[in-house]
């Protein structure tokens, strides 16, 4: 590198260490002190000095929840809609994306039109309430996974990669025969793994993610899902704060934990999975999305 | 095999020997269509036949008179709404609180961005990138629920921080003042998609000639000056394209952070035109005046959308669509 360094600029990269080391610190914190709080006793939360690690070590926080019936089948429902979701949405979304990239197709352009513009049209919350509710998909498991099967952004990041694929791959596929479904599974699909990553990724997380779907149509216990339950124990305290009797009240039923020990070990237990996938996927959707986003 | 003879064009009735073979051609991509027309189906069901809904905007609706059976009512539902003080309010705050997320979030994404770029060590930039990208991915419940937990005043971080400090004598509400709440939504939609934001901005960055930053250091620029004079021109096309668009979007804002954060204290404050059409609606029972508030936003999302791609063609080449 440069031998002579000066002044300001050696002054400048400390600066700038210590800002990013600050701003990745105030993103971690928050998540490393919610540990701590979930690993610790609930009377001791409540004095409120935990910082760093628990102050009286504990498992009882998550004790409390996982013998709880109601939220470990919300736990399940959760794995369930992201596991089917992601493989549907994936499989269907990687089909239309290949009849995209074929430039012999001839219903290419229109289909490109009806895709792109739907990025912009939007009928609104309230038409689209009252469609889901007349194809009777209200109270139903299949409204987490039906209206949200295409993800058109996802179309055109996968057709974005695809699209620069050598087309010789496909021509020696087509000249031993293969048909277009062949050199989708055999061709194409292999070649394709940094993108498909990054778009599995990008739908599990949503689907792991959403909440807003379980609290708008399906408002029955059975269906409730994880980010619901924890949205409604948040709502439930939120309120206790604003009247104080209404938090004796349940201060004095949940003697053995506390409300925010428990948001505590909810946030944490909901947050853990994509903490642990994340990593392993980041060096794919890198690569991914910037093939998708730059274009030539 | 069968062989498909080639006719001149010229030599048979055109538009009916070509439509024919347009077909006849249409059904050796039979795989090709099996392929995408179920799901093009599926996104017109979810995306286009809402639109229809909007009918019910112009009727006195009752859900189960449906769109065909309500009576027409003509323009006096948007009457109503544009009659409405709180209309105003609610309008206010979505834009308001969209564009201070563009705005911080396009200014603090460059920023980042060209700091991240100054970063020699790969590990430390690749750890800070890691770490920042994580709020990304996790659920607006989870980053609402930090957010609750601590400016609580009952026991939460930042109060319990700043009374140690002695700066404060009693617990603040930060939740329960309404001109605080664009702040704090502001903040937390920065705290999450910060990181996220930087990736295209990098990608531009790394992607710039490294000749011109050896040029500059042989005429003696520091890294500020090479900043300045090469980074930021080099981020500026691509800055200006994602200004422009996300205008198109300014009316679009989300409101699950609104919903999360909000509560009684502050309503006029935090909620937005999609909220304020979940209460009419459900709230209310008058779907015909949520169904108009969607129209009007859809309208506009549509109109600035319209705008924002036909200044983008006129400033270069660059469209959205």
């Amino acid at each position: 590198m440069n031998p002579r360094r000066s002044v300001p600029d050696v002054t400048f990269q400390l600066l700038n260490y210590v800002l990013l080391f600050i701003l990745g610190f105030a993103t971690l914190y928050p998540f490393w002190n919610l540990l701590a709080i979930s690993f610790n006793d609930s009377l001791d939360t409540m004095r409120g000095q935990v910082y760093f690690w628990p102050n009286e070590f504990t498992l009882n926080n998550y004790a409390i929840i996982f013998q709880n019936d109601s939220l470990l089948g919300a736990a399940l429902r959760s794995i369930a809609r992201t596991v089917i979701g992601t493989v549907l949405s994936v499989g269907c979304t990687t089909m239309l994306a290949y009849t995209l990239s074929r430039r012999e197709y001839l219903l290419r352009k229109p289909i490109n039109v009806i895709l792109v513009v739907s990025m912009y049209v939007n009928g609104g919350l309230i038409p689209i309430y009252m469609l889901i509710k007349d194809l009777g998909l209200t109270n139903t498991f299949a409204v987490y996974i039906i209206p949200g099967l295409i993800g058109v952004f996802n179309v055109i990041i996968m057709r974005s990669y695809f699209d620069q694929l050598p087309e010789a791959l496909v021509e020696s596929a087509r000249i031993d025969g293969a048909s277009d479904i062949g050199v989708l599974f055999r061709i194409i699909i292999p070649c394709s793994l940094p993108v498909l990553a990054t778009v599995t990724l990008f739908v599990a997380v949503g689907h792991w993610n959403s909440w807003f779907d379980n609290y708008l149509y399906n408002s029955k216990d059975s269906l409730s899902l994880l980010q619901y339950e924890l949205m409604k124990i948040m709502t439930k305290s939120t309120s206790e704060v604003t009247s104080n009797a209404q938090a004796a009240l349940n201060h004095e039923t949940l003697r053995q934990t506390s409300p925010q020990s428990i948001r505590a070990t909810m946030t944490i237990i909901v947050t853990f999975p994509i903490l642990f996938v994340y990593p392993f996927l980041q060096k794919y959707f890198i690569q991914g999305i910037t093939v998708g986003a730059v274009k030539e | 095999m069968q062989q498909t003879v080639q006719i001149p064009p010229h030599t048979v009735k055109k538009t009916q020997t070509q439509r024919k073979s347009w077909i006849r051609r249409l059904g050796g991509q039979y795989q090709l269509v099996l392929l995408s027309i179920p799901f093009v189906l599926l996104v017109i069901l979810f995306n286009y036949v809402p639109l229809w809904g909007w009918l019910a905007a112009f009727q006195d609706y009752k859900p189960f008179k449906g769109v065909t059976g309500s009576e027409f009512v003509g323009l006096a539902n948007f009457k109503v709404l544009f009659a409405d003080p709180h209309f105003l309010v609610v309008l206010r705050n979505t834009l308001v609180m969209s564009g201070m997320s563009l705005v911080t979030g396009f200014v603090g994404a460059i920023t980042l961005a060209l700091f991240l770029n100054e970063i020699q060590v790969r590990w430390f930039k690749r750890i800070v990138q890691t770490v920042t990208y994580i709020p990304h991915f996790v659920s607006m419940v989870v980053i609402a629920n930090i957010v609750l937990m601590f400016l609580s005043p009952d026991g939460g971080f930042i109060n319990n921080l700043l009374m140690n400090l002695g700066w404060i004598d009693k617990p603040i509400y930060f939740m329960g003042k309404g001109e605080w709440f664009w702040v704090i939504h502001t903040i937390t939609g920065l705290w999450k998609e910060l990181g996220w934001s930087t990736i295209i901005y990098l990608a531009v960055l790394a992607g710039i000639n490294s000749e011109l930053y050896e040029a500059a250091a042989v005429d003696g620029a520091s890294r500020l000056r090479k900043m300045l004079h090469i980074s930021i021109p080099g981020l500026m096309p691509t800055a200006t394209l994602l200004l422009i668009m996300s205008v198109g979007s300014l009316i679009n804002t989300g409101y699950e952070s609104q919903m999360l954060l909000g509560n009684p204290l502050v309503i006029d404050y935090s909620e937005v035109l999609d909220l304020y059409a979940l209460s009419v609606s459900f709230g209310g029972g008058d779907y015909s005046v949520g169904v108009a508030l969607s129209m009007f936003k859809g309208f506009v999302s549509i109109m600035l959308v319209v705008i924002v791609n036909f200044i983008a063609r006129k400033l270069s080449d660059t469209r959205l669509f």
